[in-house]
């Protein structure tokens, strides 16, 4: 048996996360989430909703689309739009940076 | 302690209509909320703003705030009167947010009653889990080719034994697993915060991020990386030797290769649990004619090779 330092901790790599984890990670509940996946800004594999698998950036994605929300007012469809821009924005800035 | 100008903050008159003060919380909201603004400042800028809001909102707190008088600069040392809010009604509590920290003069003025430790006498017993906490993490692109240990230092508010908030700072090395890729996360159980009771801790999680990397680009699994080769090296084909971020590696440049033409190799890019590929993306670089000698050689070459690179332009 490995013994670590007392310290040491060691760190998991999340691959999927289901509804029920998001929910509890984002500290939503589920009826928003269904909301965002029906606007497609949330995509998760899988057909059932108890099924459903969403790969670990929808958490950052969800916790971003809540703030919005709170924060701003934004409704669903304004926080699609606002999302695709960023990353948007965003592969513009690697782009550019690039080209520097 | 500073005072707070908190309608200068929102850049309205004290005579402004609540829904003014929603307006303007509105409009600057958007421009410096931090998802949507990266630059440095915007986040304590709309921090700012939320106090201000805050208290402007809400009519009885606008009201107690405004009993303090116009003649206050902003950052001026205040100290609050006594009674400064008799005959005002409002809670300090807010509802729902959770993550903004408000400044020790909102403090001072609106949440006196809930600070300290609980009065009466409270027996039940109450376990709830901690809360999860979220983080950033970043590493270097050969970390997650290797793994790799960093050392994190957390700091965290706790309850002492007579119910005081004190921060407690603690420092813990996680390893990094092999194969992360960006936007990914790490969870470190048990990290987040300490639960009430009985309740377990929470966990903590940070998203991975890379490092920027003078050579690199990566994109999910896969690796990019611009390869500068000769003309010649282009045209005759030959074997090199490229770099990879754990160690060179030789690739073979087939013959008449063009610029931007991507050469992959396979499995070489993050070794994730289906790993991605490394893609050298060929760029021909041309050197200048130095000598008399190079000069020659270019001249040869554009009387000898019937070639037009404007053919697809029409002239």
């Amino acid at each position: 048996m490995v013994i670590l330092p007392e310290d040491q901790q060691s760190a998991e790599i999340m691959e999927m996360v289901s509804l029920d984890e998001l929910c509890r990670m984002c500290r939503v509940q589920s009826h928003w989430i269904i909301e965002l996946v029906a606007e497609g800004i949330l995509e998760p594999e899988g057909n059932e909703k108890s099924t459903w698998l969403f790969t670990t950036k929808c958490i950052s994605r969800t916790r971003i689309a809540w703030r919005l929300k709170e924060d701003l007012g934004v409704n669903e469809a304004g926080i699609a739009i606002v999302l695709e821009l960023l990353d948007e924005r965003e592969s513009l800035q690697h782009r550019w940076s690039r080209t520097d | 302690m500073d005072y707070k100008d908190y309608y200068q903050i929102l850049d309205i008159d004290r005579s402004a209509t609540q829904d003014a003060v929603k307006t303007a919380y509105r409009k600057l909201a958007r421009k410096y909320h931090p998802d949507i603004n990266k630059e440095s400042g915007a986040e304590d800028k709309f921090k700012e703003l939320g106090e201000a809001y805050e208290v402007l909102k809400d009519t009885k707190k606008r009201a107690a705030y405004d009993q303090l008088g116009a003649e206050w600069k902003s950052s001026q040392n205040f100290e609050a009167p006594p009674h400064w809010d008799t005959g005002f009604k409002h809670s300090g509590r807010r509802d729902g947010a959770d993550r903004a920290e408000f400044s020790d003069f909102f403090e001072t003025l609106f949440r006196r009653e809930q600070g300290g430790p609980q009065q009466g006498k409270q027996h039940y017993e109450f376990h709830a889990q901690g809360e999860d906490h979220h983080a950033k993490i970043e590493i270097a692109l050969t970390d997650s080719y290797a793994g790799a240990t960093r050392s994190l230092s957390l700091s965290s508010p706790q309850l002492d034994a007579n119910g005081h908030v004190t921060v407690k700072s603690r420092s813990i090395n996680v390893k990094i697993p092999k194969g992360v890729v960006e936007g990914q996360h790490i969870r470190l159980a048990g990290q987040g915060a300490p639960g009430a009771g009985k309740g377990q801790s929470g966990d903590l999680y940070l998203e991975v991020q890379f490092a920027k990397d003078p050579i690199y680009r990566v994109i999910g699994t896969d690796v990019y990386l611009d390869l500068p080769i000769s003309p010649w090296e282009a045209a005759l084909g030959s074997k090199i030797k490229i770099p990879t971020p754990i160690g060179n590696v030789e690739m073979s440049i087939p013959k008449n290769s063009r610029s931007g033409q991507k050469l992959r190799l396979k499995k070489r890019g993050i070794p994730a649990k289906a790993p991605g590929d490394l893609f050298a993306v060929l760029q021909i670089v041309v050197p200048a004619a130095k000598s008399e000698k190079d000069t020659e050689l270019y001249t040869q070459m554009s009387r000898q090779m019937k070639f037009n690179p404007r053919e697809r332009l029409g002239v």
